[in-house]
Protein backbone atom coordinates (compact mmCIF):
# COMPACT_ATOMS: atom_id res chain seq x y z
CA UNK A 1 0.00 0.00 0.00
CA UNK A 2 3.03 2.10 1.15
CA UNK A 3 5.17 1.62 -2.04
CA UNK A 4 1.55 2.28 -4.58
CA UNK A 5 1.48 5.50 -2.28
CA UNK A 6 4.77 6.43 -2.77
CA UNK A 7 4.77 5.01 -6.32
CA UNK A 8 1.35 7.78 -7.25
CA UNK A 9 3.45 10.62 -5.71
CA UNK A 10 6.12 9.60 -8.11
CA UNK A 11 4.05 9.50 -11.15
CA UNK A 12 2.53 12.74 -10.01
CA UNK A 13 5.73 14.76 -9.84
CA UNK A 14 7.12 13.32 -13.21
CA UNK A 15 3.79 14.00 -14.83
CA UNK A 16 3.69 17.66 -13.30
CA UNK A 17 7.21 18.23 -14.96
CA UNK A 18 5.87 17.17 -18.08
CA UNK A 19 3.44 19.51 -17.83
CA UNK A 20 5.44 22.32 -16.91
CA UNK A 21 8.25 21.03 -19.79
CA UNK A 22 7.80 23.88 -22.00
CA UNK A 23 7.28 26.51 -19.51
CA UNK A 24 10.83 25.35 -17.68
CA UNK A 25 12.28 25.45 -21.03
CA UNK A 26 11.44 28.74 -21.61
CA UNK A 27 12.26 30.12 -18.17
CA UNK A 28 15.69 29.06 -18.78
CA UNK A 29 16.40 29.83 -22.27
CA UNK A 30 14.36 33.17 -22.69
CA UNK A 31 14.10 34.30 -19.51
CA UNK A 32 16.61 33.50 -16.58
CA UNK A 33 19.58 32.96 -19.15
CA UNK A 34 18.96 35.91 -20.90
CA UNK A 35 18.82 38.05 -17.74
CA UNK A 36 21.66 36.67 -16.78
CA UNK A 37 23.85 36.96 -20.53
CA UNK A 38 22.56 40.50 -20.33
CA UNK A 39 23.62 41.07 -16.74
CA UNK A 40 27.36 39.98 -18.41
CA UNK A 41 26.70 41.65 -21.63
CA UNK A 42 26.47 45.08 -19.63
CA UNK A 43 30.12 44.34 -18.05
CA UNK A 44 31.59 44.45 -21.69
CA UNK A 45 31.89 46.13 -24.66
CA UNK A 46 29.70 44.27 -27.44
CA UNK A 47 29.13 45.27 -31.15
CA UNK A 48 27.46 42.01 -32.63
CA UNK A 49 30.34 41.27 -35.42
CA UNK A 50 32.99 41.26 -32.76
CA UNK A 51 32.91 38.65 -29.47
CA UNK A 52 32.56 40.53 -26.35
CA UNK A 53 35.14 42.56 -24.37
CA UNK A 54 35.17 42.73 -20.29
CA UNK A 55 35.28 46.54 -19.67
CA UNK A 56 34.19 45.86 -15.64
CA UNK A 57 31.99 48.97 -14.92
CA UNK A 58 32.84 51.41 -17.83
CA UNK A 59 29.31 51.25 -19.66
CA UNK A 60 28.09 52.13 -16.00
CA UNK A 61 30.43 54.82 -15.19
CA UNK A 62 29.72 56.46 -18.79
CA UNK A 63 25.65 56.26 -18.19
CA UNK A 64 25.81 58.10 -15.22
CA UNK A 65 28.56 60.17 -15.45
CA UNK A 66 29.11 61.10 -18.97
CA UNK A 67 25.66 60.60 -21.07
CA UNK A 68 23.54 63.62 -20.85
CA UNK A 69 20.98 61.71 -23.46
CA UNK A 70 20.26 58.71 -20.85
CA UNK A 71 19.68 61.74 -18.09
CA UNK A 72 17.10 63.35 -20.51
CA UNK A 73 15.31 60.39 -21.61
CA UNK A 74 15.11 59.37 -17.56
CA UNK A 75 13.58 62.61 -16.39
CA UNK A 76 11.24 62.50 -19.37
CA UNK A 77 9.97 58.88 -18.81
CA UNK A 78 9.56 59.93 -15.07
CA UNK A 79 7.52 62.85 -16.05
CA UNK A 80 5.52 60.71 -18.37
CA UNK A 81 5.04 58.01 -15.73
CA UNK A 82 4.10 60.68 -12.84
CA UNK A 83 1.59 62.92 -14.56
CA UNK A 84 -0.06 59.61 -16.79
CA UNK A 85 -0.57 57.20 -14.56
CA UNK A 86 -2.02 59.40 -11.38
CA UNK A 87 -4.38 61.44 -14.19
CA UNK A 88 -5.23 58.08 -15.84
CA UNK A 89 -6.77 56.44 -12.30
CA UNK A 90 -8.24 59.80 -11.00
CA UNK A 91 -10.40 59.52 -14.66
CA UNK A 92 -10.87 56.28 -14.36
CA UNK A 93 -12.62 56.07 -10.95
CA UNK A 94 -14.67 59.44 -11.05
CA UNK A 95 -16.28 58.07 -14.40
CA UNK A 96 -16.26 54.77 -13.11
CA UNK A 97 -17.84 56.25 -10.05
CA UNK A 98 -20.46 58.16 -12.58
CA UNK A 99 -21.56 54.98 -14.26
CA UNK A 100 -21.82 53.17 -11.08
CA UNK A 101 -24.92 55.18 -9.72
CA UNK A 102 -27.66 53.27 -11.72
CA UNK A 103 -27.55 54.13 -15.35
CA UNK A 104 -29.67 53.20 -18.51
CA UNK A 105 -27.56 51.38 -21.21
CA UNK A 106 -24.28 50.63 -18.87
CA UNK A 107 -23.19 48.73 -21.61
CA UNK A 108 -22.99 50.93 -24.35
CA UNK A 109 -21.27 53.45 -22.19
CA UNK A 110 -18.53 50.74 -20.53
CA UNK A 111 -18.24 49.33 -24.29
CA UNK A 112 -17.47 52.78 -25.51
CA UNK A 113 -14.76 53.86 -22.75
CA UNK A 114 -13.19 50.81 -23.29
CA UNK A 115 -12.74 51.31 -26.77
CA UNK A 116 -9.43 53.81 -26.45
CA UNK A 117 -7.88 51.02 -24.64
CA UNK A 118 -8.49 48.62 -26.95
CA UNK A 119 -7.23 50.46 -29.63
CA UNK A 120 -4.70 53.17 -28.33
CA UNK A 121 -1.76 50.45 -28.92
CA UNK A 122 -1.37 50.32 -32.22
CA UNK A 123 0.36 52.15 -34.60
CA UNK A 124 -2.65 53.45 -36.64
CA UNK A 125 -3.84 55.75 -33.42
CA UNK A 126 -0.85 57.13 -32.35
CA UNK A 127 -0.39 58.55 -36.24
CA UNK A 128 -4.06 59.75 -35.68
CA UNK A 129 -2.64 61.37 -32.30
CA UNK A 130 0.18 62.98 -34.67
CA UNK A 131 -2.43 64.11 -36.79
CA UNK A 132 -4.73 65.97 -34.82
CA UNK A 133 -2.65 67.66 -32.24
CA UNK A 134 -0.24 69.01 -35.55
CA UNK A 135 -0.54 72.85 -36.01
CA UNK A 136 -3.03 72.68 -38.77
CA UNK A 137 -4.85 69.52 -36.64
CA UNK A 138 -8.46 69.25 -34.95
CA UNK A 139 -7.54 70.34 -31.77
CA UNK A 140 -6.03 73.49 -33.01
CA UNK A 141 -9.21 73.92 -34.91
CA UNK A 142 -11.28 73.52 -31.58
CA UNK A 143 -9.59 76.00 -29.57
CA UNK A 144 -9.73 78.68 -32.50
CA UNK A 145 -13.32 78.85 -32.05
CA UNK A 146 -12.39 80.03 -28.97
CA UNK A 147 -9.68 82.42 -30.02
CA UNK A 148 -6.82 80.66 -29.24
CA UNK A 149 -3.76 80.31 -31.26
CA UNK A 150 -1.89 77.11 -29.76
CA UNK A 151 1.19 75.95 -31.19
CA UNK A 152 1.69 72.81 -33.18
CA UNK A 153 1.77 70.28 -30.27
CA UNK A 154 3.85 67.58 -32.08
CA UNK A 155 6.48 69.75 -33.67
CA UNK A 156 7.55 71.77 -30.65
CA UNK A 157 10.25 70.41 -28.10
CA UNK A 158 8.36 71.36 -24.78
CA UNK A 159 4.93 70.37 -25.84
CA UNK A 160 4.84 66.85 -27.34
CA UNK A 161 5.53 64.88 -24.26
CA UNK A 162 2.19 66.36 -23.80
CA UNK A 163 0.47 65.02 -26.69
CA UNK A 164 1.95 61.42 -25.69
CA UNK A 165 0.48 61.96 -22.24
CA UNK A 166 -3.10 62.24 -23.68
CA UNK A 167 -3.02 59.81 -25.66
CA UNK A 168 -1.91 57.28 -22.43
CA UNK A 169 -4.52 59.17 -20.15
CA UNK A 170 -7.32 58.67 -23.45
CA UNK A 171 -6.84 55.02 -22.62
CA UNK A 172 -8.32 55.10 -18.85
CA UNK A 173 -11.06 52.68 -20.33
CA UNK A 174 -9.21 49.25 -18.70
CA UNK A 175 -8.69 50.44 -15.64
CA UNK A 176 -12.22 52.04 -15.24
CA UNK A 177 -13.99 48.68 -16.22
CA UNK A 178 -11.84 47.32 -13.11
CA UNK A 179 -12.60 50.01 -10.52
CA UNK A 180 -16.37 49.45 -12.01
CA UNK A 181 -16.32 45.76 -10.97
CA UNK A 182 -14.69 46.55 -7.52
CA UNK A 183 -17.36 49.25 -7.08
CA UNK A 184 -20.11 46.58 -7.60
CA UNK A 185 -18.30 44.73 -4.12
CA UNK A 186 -18.72 47.33 -2.16
CA UNK A 187 -21.90 46.48 0.04
CA UNK A 188 -24.51 48.94 0.04
CA UNK A 189 -25.33 48.53 3.91
CA UNK A 190 -22.19 50.22 4.08
CA UNK A 191 -23.56 53.67 2.59
CA UNK A 192 -26.82 53.20 4.18
CA UNK A 193 -25.38 52.80 8.12
CA UNK A 194 -23.03 55.86 7.43
CA UNK A 195 -26.37 57.82 6.17
CA UNK A 196 -27.90 57.19 9.09
CA UNK A 197 -24.85 58.25 11.42
CA UNK A 198 -24.67 61.38 8.92
CA UNK A 199 -21.84 61.00 6.95
CA UNK A 200 -21.50 63.55 3.67
CA UNK A 201 -21.10 62.11 0.01
CA UNK A 202 -17.39 63.38 0.49
CA UNK A 203 -16.92 61.40 3.65
CA UNK A 204 -18.30 58.44 2.63
CA UNK A 205 -15.73 58.48 -0.44
CA UNK A 206 -13.27 58.97 2.01
CA UNK A 207 -14.10 56.61 4.51
CA UNK A 208 -15.93 53.77 2.29
CA UNK A 209 -15.59 54.08 -1.24
CA UNK A 210 -11.64 54.42 -1.38
CA UNK A 211 -10.59 52.60 1.59
CA UNK A 212 -12.71 49.17 0.10
CA UNK A 213 -11.40 49.54 -3.48
CA UNK A 214 -7.52 50.19 -2.16
CA UNK A 215 -6.88 46.93 -3.49
CA UNK A 216 -7.71 47.37 -6.90
CA UNK A 217 -6.83 50.39 -6.78
CA UNK A 218 -2.87 48.97 -5.66
CA UNK A 219 -2.97 46.13 -8.35
CA UNK A 220 -3.90 49.12 -11.14
CA UNK A 221 -1.28 51.62 -9.70
CA UNK A 222 1.70 48.88 -9.75
CA UNK A 223 0.84 47.33 -13.19
CA UNK A 224 0.74 51.16 -14.83
CA UNK A 225 4.07 51.87 -13.33
CA UNK A 226 5.26 49.36 -14.77
CA UNK A 227 3.52 49.19 -18.33
CA UNK A 228 3.79 53.34 -18.64
CA UNK A 229 8.12 52.86 -18.19
CA UNK A 230 8.20 50.29 -21.23
CA UNK A 231 6.31 53.22 -23.26
CA UNK A 232 7.55 52.81 -26.63
CA UNK A 233 5.26 53.17 -29.65
CA UNK A 234 3.70 56.31 -28.87
CA UNK A 235 6.97 57.73 -28.47
CA UNK A 236 8.22 56.43 -31.72
CA UNK A 237 5.47 57.14 -33.72
CA UNK A 238 4.38 60.51 -32.54
CA UNK A 239 8.00 61.76 -32.43
CA UNK A 240 10.30 61.02 -35.51
CA UNK A 241 11.44 57.68 -34.64
CA UNK A 242 15.11 58.66 -33.39
CA UNK A 243 13.84 60.80 -30.19
CA UNK A 244 13.22 64.10 -31.81
CA UNK A 245 12.26 66.85 -31.99
CA UNK A 246 15.31 67.87 -29.89
CA UNK A 247 14.96 64.83 -27.66
CA UNK A 248 11.55 65.29 -26.06
CA UNK A 249 10.30 62.06 -26.75
CA UNK A 250 13.52 60.15 -25.71
CA UNK A 251 11.81 57.67 -23.51
CA UNK A 252 13.96 55.59 -22.10
CA UNK A 253 13.03 52.25 -24.54
CA UNK A 254 13.65 54.46 -27.05
CA UNK A 255 17.19 55.11 -25.90
CA UNK A 256 17.62 51.51 -25.17
CA UNK A 257 16.47 50.40 -28.87
CA UNK A 258 18.45 52.92 -30.55
CA UNK A 259 21.54 51.98 -28.84
CA UNK A 260 21.26 48.68 -29.18
CA UNK A 261 19.58 48.21 -32.16
CA UNK A 262 20.72 51.35 -34.34
CA UNK A 263 23.99 52.02 -33.11
CA UNK A 264 24.61 48.42 -32.24
CA UNK A 265 26.29 48.86 -28.89
CA UNK A 266 24.66 45.87 -27.09
CA UNK A 267 26.83 46.12 -24.24
CA UNK A 268 25.53 49.59 -23.28
CA UNK A 269 22.11 48.97 -24.14
CA UNK A 270 22.03 46.31 -21.77
CA UNK A 271 23.52 48.10 -18.99
CA UNK A 272 20.40 50.77 -19.64
CA UNK A 273 18.44 47.92 -19.80
CA UNK A 274 19.52 46.67 -15.92
CA UNK A 275 19.26 50.03 -14.55
CA UNK A 276 15.69 50.06 -16.00
CA UNK A 277 14.90 46.77 -14.17
CA UNK A 278 16.42 48.27 -11.13
CA UNK A 279 14.19 51.44 -11.45
CA UNK A 280 11.36 49.60 -11.91
CA UNK A 281 12.07 47.16 -9.30
CA UNK A 282 12.09 50.01 -6.81
CA UNK A 283 8.97 51.72 -7.92
CA UNK A 284 7.26 48.54 -7.33
CA UNK A 285 9.40 47.95 -4.03
CA UNK A 286 8.07 51.48 -2.82
CA UNK A 287 4.51 50.83 -3.67
CA UNK A 288 4.60 47.86 -2.31
CA UNK A 289 5.98 48.77 1.05
CA UNK A 290 3.61 51.61 1.09
CA UNK A 291 0.55 49.48 0.73
CA UNK A 292 0.24 48.77 4.38
CA UNK A 293 -0.83 51.88 5.22
CA UNK A 294 -3.50 52.14 2.78
CA UNK A 295 -4.76 49.00 1.19
CA UNK A 296 -7.10 47.43 3.06
CA UNK A 297 -8.46 43.86 2.59
CA UNK A 298 -12.10 43.05 3.36
CA UNK A 299 -10.82 40.08 5.74
CA UNK A 300 -8.56 42.36 8.31
CA UNK A 301 -10.88 43.23 11.52
CA UNK A 302 -11.53 46.87 11.34
CA UNK A 303 -9.18 48.21 8.35
CA UNK A 304 -9.29 52.08 9.33
CA UNK B 1 -41.29 68.05 -5.00
CA UNK B 2 -38.00 71.05 -5.09
CA UNK B 3 -36.15 67.35 -4.03
CA UNK B 4 -37.40 65.21 -7.26
CA UNK B 5 -36.75 68.18 -9.79
CA UNK B 6 -33.52 69.25 -8.53
CA UNK B 7 -32.44 65.02 -8.20
CA UNK B 8 -33.92 64.94 -11.75
CA UNK B 9 -31.89 67.67 -12.59
CA UNK B 10 -29.07 66.50 -11.40
CA UNK B 11 -29.35 62.95 -13.16
CA UNK B 12 -30.04 64.69 -16.61
CA UNK B 13 -26.63 66.72 -15.94
CA UNK B 14 -24.35 63.23 -15.01
CA UNK B 15 -25.86 61.65 -17.71
CA UNK B 16 -25.01 64.32 -20.57
CA UNK B 17 -22.01 64.46 -19.00
CA UNK B 18 -21.43 61.18 -19.57
CA UNK B 19 -22.14 61.51 -23.29
CA UNK B 20 -20.26 64.37 -23.74
CA UNK B 21 -17.38 62.51 -22.61
CA UNK B 22 -18.30 59.29 -24.42
CA UNK B 23 -18.07 61.86 -27.90
CA UNK B 24 -14.96 63.22 -26.99
CA UNK B 25 -13.79 59.28 -26.18
CA UNK B 26 -14.66 58.31 -29.59
CA UNK B 27 -13.80 61.17 -31.73
CA UNK B 28 -10.09 60.17 -32.87
CA UNK B 29 -11.82 56.88 -34.14
CA UNK B 30 -14.56 58.03 -35.46
CA UNK B 31 -12.36 61.30 -36.84
CA UNK B 32 -9.52 58.32 -38.51
CA UNK B 33 -12.55 56.04 -40.72
CA UNK B 34 -14.30 59.51 -41.91
CA UNK B 35 -10.88 61.04 -43.18
CA UNK B 36 -10.38 57.94 -44.58
CA UNK B 37 -12.98 58.01 -47.23
CA UNK B 38 -12.14 61.85 -47.87
CA UNK B 39 -10.40 63.03 -50.97
CA UNK B 40 -6.82 63.79 -49.70
CA UNK B 41 -7.36 67.34 -50.29
CA UNK B 42 -9.63 67.58 -48.11
CA UNK B 43 -8.24 65.73 -45.04
CA UNK B 44 -7.20 68.51 -43.53
CA UNK B 45 -8.90 71.62 -45.05
CA UNK B 46 -12.11 70.19 -44.15
CA UNK B 47 -12.80 70.03 -39.98
CA UNK B 48 -16.53 68.06 -40.73
CA UNK B 49 -16.87 64.06 -39.69
CA UNK B 50 -19.40 63.64 -42.30
CA UNK B 51 -17.25 63.22 -45.51
CA UNK B 52 -18.94 66.04 -48.70
CA UNK B 53 -17.31 63.95 -51.16
CA UNK B 54 -16.99 60.14 -50.48
CA UNK B 55 -13.98 57.75 -52.26
CA UNK B 56 -12.74 54.97 -51.75
CA UNK B 57 -9.69 56.04 -53.61
CA UNK B 58 -7.66 56.23 -50.61
CA UNK B 59 -8.52 52.37 -50.30
CA UNK B 60 -7.23 51.11 -53.34
CA UNK B 61 -3.79 52.99 -53.33
CA UNK B 62 -3.14 52.04 -49.84
CA UNK B 63 -3.85 48.46 -50.62
CA UNK B 64 -1.24 48.39 -53.14
CA UNK B 65 1.26 48.59 -50.66
CA UNK B 66 4.97 49.52 -51.06
CA UNK B 67 7.89 48.54 -53.17
CA UNK B 68 5.24 46.02 -54.96
CA UNK B 69 4.22 44.34 -51.60
CA UNK B 70 0.73 44.67 -51.21
CA UNK B 71 -0.88 45.33 -47.67
CA UNK B 72 -3.18 41.94 -48.48
CA UNK B 73 0.30 40.23 -47.91
CA UNK B 74 0.95 42.21 -44.72
CA UNK B 75 -2.57 41.11 -43.27
CA UNK B 76 -1.79 37.57 -44.10
CA UNK B 77 1.44 38.17 -42.28
CA UNK B 78 0.50 39.50 -39.20
CA UNK B 79 -2.95 37.09 -38.91
CA UNK B 80 -0.50 33.71 -39.24
CA UNK B 81 1.63 34.99 -36.29
CA UNK B 82 -1.17 35.96 -34.36
CA UNK B 83 -2.62 32.65 -34.76
CA UNK B 84 0.13 30.94 -34.26
CA UNK B 85 1.00 32.81 -30.60
CA UNK B 86 -2.63 32.24 -29.64
CA UNK B 87 -2.34 28.63 -30.35
CA UNK B 88 1.08 28.79 -28.81
CA UNK B 89 -0.19 30.54 -25.29
CA UNK B 90 -3.35 28.61 -25.29
CA UNK B 91 -1.54 24.58 -25.21
CA UNK B 92 1.55 25.87 -23.18
CA UNK B 93 0.09 28.07 -20.71
CA UNK B 94 -3.26 25.62 -19.67
CA UNK B 95 -0.62 22.50 -19.22
CA UNK B 96 1.79 24.70 -17.06
CA UNK B 97 -1.65 26.21 -15.49
CA UNK B 98 -2.42 22.73 -14.51
CA UNK B 99 0.27 21.60 -13.22
CA UNK B 100 0.64 24.71 -10.70
CA UNK B 101 -2.92 24.10 -10.02
CA UNK B 102 -3.51 20.70 -9.30
CA UNK B 103 -0.49 18.74 -9.20
CA UNK B 104 2.02 18.10 -6.52
CA UNK B 105 5.58 17.82 -7.00
CA UNK B 106 8.61 19.07 -5.66
CA UNK B 107 9.67 22.62 -5.50
CA UNK B 108 6.53 23.57 -6.39
CA UNK B 109 5.88 26.87 -4.44
CA UNK B 110 9.94 27.79 -5.78
CA UNK B 111 8.70 27.22 -9.62
CA UNK B 112 5.23 29.00 -8.87
CA UNK B 113 7.27 32.18 -7.55
CA UNK B 114 9.79 32.41 -10.24
CA UNK B 115 6.56 32.51 -12.66
CA UNK B 116 5.04 35.38 -10.74
CA UNK B 117 8.10 37.52 -10.84
CA UNK B 118 8.47 36.72 -14.39
CA UNK B 119 4.99 38.89 -14.85
CA UNK B 120 6.47 41.65 -13.44
CA UNK B 121 9.56 41.72 -15.87
CA UNK B 122 9.90 43.99 -18.37
CA UNK B 123 10.52 42.48 -21.57
CA UNK B 124 14.05 44.85 -22.45
CA UNK B 125 16.34 42.96 -19.62
CA UNK B 126 15.91 39.70 -21.66
CA UNK B 127 15.72 41.81 -25.24
CA UNK B 128 19.64 42.18 -25.82
CA UNK B 129 20.44 38.32 -25.36
CA UNK B 130 17.35 36.86 -26.94
CA UNK B 131 18.20 38.88 -29.93
CA UNK B 132 21.90 37.34 -29.75
CA UNK B 133 20.43 34.01 -29.43
CA UNK B 134 18.04 34.03 -32.38
CA UNK B 135 20.54 36.00 -34.92
CA UNK B 136 23.04 32.85 -33.69
CA UNK B 137 20.22 30.31 -35.24
CA UNK B 138 19.57 32.27 -37.71
CA UNK B 139 16.48 33.27 -37.42
CA UNK B 140 16.51 36.86 -37.56
CA UNK B 141 13.68 37.99 -40.56
CA UNK B 142 11.88 34.49 -39.33
CA UNK B 143 8.63 34.81 -37.31
CA UNK B 144 10.61 31.72 -35.14
CA UNK B 145 11.11 34.98 -32.81
CA UNK B 146 7.76 36.22 -32.03
CA UNK B 147 6.09 33.12 -31.69
CA UNK B 148 8.65 30.65 -30.50
CA UNK B 149 7.86 32.48 -27.05
CA UNK B 150 4.18 31.94 -27.23
CA UNK B 151 5.15 28.09 -27.53
CA UNK B 152 7.42 28.46 -24.39
CA UNK B 153 4.58 30.23 -22.02
CA UNK B 154 6.66 33.32 -21.72
CA UNK B 155 3.70 35.05 -21.11
CA UNK B 156 3.52 33.77 -17.51
CA UNK B 157 0.47 36.17 -17.21
CA UNK B 158 -2.20 33.60 -18.39
CA UNK B 159 -0.42 30.85 -16.63
CA UNK B 160 -1.25 32.88 -13.11
CA UNK B 161 -5.15 33.75 -14.72
CA UNK B 162 -6.01 30.16 -15.76
CA UNK B 163 -4.67 28.80 -12.42
CA UNK B 164 -7.00 31.05 -10.35
CA UNK B 165 -9.54 29.67 -13.07
CA UNK B 166 -8.54 26.15 -12.27
CA UNK B 167 -8.69 26.43 -8.30
CA UNK B 168 -12.28 27.53 -9.08
CA UNK B 169 -13.17 24.35 -10.20
CA UNK B 170 -14.49 21.74 -7.50
CA UNK B 171 -11.97 19.05 -6.94
CA UNK B 172 -14.57 16.42 -6.37
CA UNK B 173 -14.65 16.50 -10.42
CA UNK B 174 -10.95 15.55 -10.58
CA UNK B 175 -11.55 12.98 -7.89
CA UNK B 176 -14.51 11.41 -9.47
CA UNK B 177 -12.47 11.10 -12.57
CA UNK B 178 -9.34 9.58 -10.56
CA UNK B 179 -11.87 7.16 -9.25
CA UNK B 180 -13.57 6.02 -12.68
CA UNK B 181 -9.78 5.46 -13.78
CA UNK B 182 -8.74 8.97 -15.42
CA UNK B 183 -5.79 9.13 -15.28
CA UNK B 184 -3.52 12.96 -14.37
CA UNK B 185 -3.42 13.38 -18.39
CA UNK B 186 -7.28 12.32 -19.04
CA UNK B 187 -8.48 15.17 -16.21
CA UNK B 188 -6.44 17.59 -17.77
CA UNK B 189 -7.89 16.80 -21.46
CA UNK B 190 -11.33 15.72 -20.59
CA UNK B 191 -12.43 17.21 -17.31
CA UNK B 192 -10.33 20.33 -16.72
CA UNK B 193 -10.11 21.83 -20.05
CA UNK B 194 -13.62 21.82 -20.61
CA UNK B 195 -14.34 23.98 -17.93
CA UNK B 196 -11.45 25.93 -18.49
CA UNK B 197 -12.82 27.33 -22.26
CA UNK B 198 -13.87 31.25 -20.81
CA UNK B 199 -10.12 31.68 -19.61
CA UNK B 200 -8.89 29.68 -22.56
CA UNK B 201 -11.02 32.29 -24.59
CA UNK B 202 -9.78 35.50 -22.50
CA UNK B 203 -6.29 34.57 -23.35
CA UNK B 204 -6.87 33.73 -26.77
CA UNK B 205 -8.49 37.13 -27.29
CA UNK B 206 -5.23 38.98 -25.34
CA UNK B 207 -2.95 36.77 -27.18
CA UNK B 208 -4.25 37.95 -30.63
CA UNK B 209 -4.34 41.73 -29.67
CA UNK B 210 -0.86 41.68 -28.19
CA UNK B 211 0.57 39.81 -30.80
CA UNK B 212 -0.75 41.87 -33.76
CA UNK B 213 -0.22 45.15 -32.37
CA UNK B 214 3.46 44.26 -31.10
CA UNK B 215 5.30 46.54 -33.09
CA UNK B 216 8.23 46.51 -31.29
CA UNK B 217 9.47 42.92 -31.76
CA UNK B 218 8.15 42.89 -35.54
CA UNK B 219 10.23 46.32 -36.08
CA UNK B 220 13.29 44.54 -34.61
CA UNK B 221 12.88 41.13 -35.80
CA UNK B 222 11.68 41.97 -39.39
CA UNK B 223 13.71 44.10 -41.73
CA UNK B 224 12.65 42.06 -45.49
CA UNK B 225 9.36 43.85 -46.48
CA UNK B 226 7.74 40.38 -47.97
CA UNK B 227 7.92 39.56 -44.16
CA UNK B 228 6.49 42.59 -43.21
CA UNK B 229 3.71 42.62 -40.75
CA UNK B 230 0.22 45.22 -40.66
CA UNK B 231 1.88 47.36 -37.87
CA UNK B 232 4.87 47.61 -40.14
CA UNK B 233 3.55 47.96 -43.34
CA UNK B 234 1.72 51.61 -42.03
CA UNK B 235 4.91 52.69 -40.46
CA UNK B 236 6.39 52.42 -43.74
CA UNK B 237 4.02 54.09 -45.28
CA UNK B 238 4.50 57.15 -42.73
CA UNK B 239 7.26 59.05 -43.51
CA UNK B 240 7.49 61.71 -40.16
CA UNK B 241 9.96 63.90 -41.78
CA UNK B 242 8.18 64.51 -45.29
CA UNK B 243 5.15 64.14 -47.44
CA UNK B 244 2.93 60.81 -46.95
CA UNK B 245 -0.02 59.91 -48.74
CA UNK B 246 -1.91 60.58 -45.49
CA UNK B 247 -5.24 59.13 -46.99
CA UNK B 248 -3.78 55.91 -48.07
CA UNK B 249 -2.00 55.76 -44.50
CA UNK B 250 -5.54 56.69 -42.90
CA UNK B 251 -6.85 53.92 -44.85
CA UNK B 252 -4.80 51.46 -43.82
CA UNK B 253 -4.71 52.23 -40.11
CA UNK B 254 -8.58 51.86 -40.34
CA UNK B 255 -8.27 48.48 -42.12
CA UNK B 256 -5.69 47.54 -38.77
CA UNK B 257 -8.50 48.19 -36.81
CA UNK B 258 -11.02 45.78 -37.90
CA UNK B 259 -9.77 42.58 -36.82
CA UNK B 260 -9.45 43.64 -33.12
CA UNK B 261 -12.94 45.29 -33.20
CA UNK B 262 -14.30 43.10 -34.45
CA UNK B 263 -12.93 40.08 -32.35
CA UNK B 264 -13.91 42.75 -29.69
CA UNK B 265 -17.44 43.14 -30.59
CA UNK B 266 -17.62 38.99 -31.08
CA UNK B 267 -16.20 38.13 -27.22
CA UNK B 268 -17.12 41.09 -25.39
CA UNK B 269 -18.46 39.50 -22.82
CA UNK B 270 -15.22 37.41 -22.07
CA UNK B 271 -13.46 40.46 -22.55
CA UNK B 272 -14.98 42.60 -19.84
CA UNK B 273 -15.34 39.54 -17.05
CA UNK B 274 -11.81 38.80 -18.15
CA UNK B 275 -10.10 42.09 -17.25
CA UNK B 276 -12.63 42.93 -14.34
CA UNK B 277 -11.36 39.45 -12.61
CA UNK B 278 -7.43 39.49 -13.23
CA UNK B 279 -6.82 43.30 -14.54
CA UNK B 280 -5.71 42.33 -18.19
CA UNK B 281 -5.00 45.75 -20.22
Amino acid sequence: MRTTRRSLAAEQNRTAYLFLLPWLIGFFMLTAGPMLGSLYLSLTEYKLLTPPTWIGLDNYIRIFTDDSTFTGSLWLTFKYVFISVPLRLVFALLVAMALNRGIRALGIYRTVYYVPSLLGGSVAIAIVWRQIFAGDGVVNDFLGWFGITAPSWISHPDYIIYTIITLSVWQFGSAMVIFLAGLKQIPADLYEASQIDGAGKLRQFFRITLPMLSPVIFFNLIMSIINSFQAFTPAFVIGDGRGGPLDATMFYTLYLYLKGFSFFDMGYAAALAWIMLIIIGLFTAIVFATSRYWVFYGDEKGGK
Amino acid sequence: MDITLRKAASRTLRHVLIIALGLLMIYPVVWLVSSSFKPNTLIFSEPGLWPKEVTLDNYINGWRGLQGVSFARFFSNSAIIAILCVLGNVVTCSLAAFAFARLRFKFSKFWFAMMLVTIMLPYHVTLVPQYIIFNELHWINTYYPLVLPKWLATDSFFILLMVQFIRGIPRELDESATIDGCGLKQTYARIILPLLVPALITTAIFSFIWSWDDFFSQMIYLSDIRLFTVQLGIRSLFDPTGQSDWGALLAMSTLSLVPITAIFLIFQRYFLEGIATTGLK
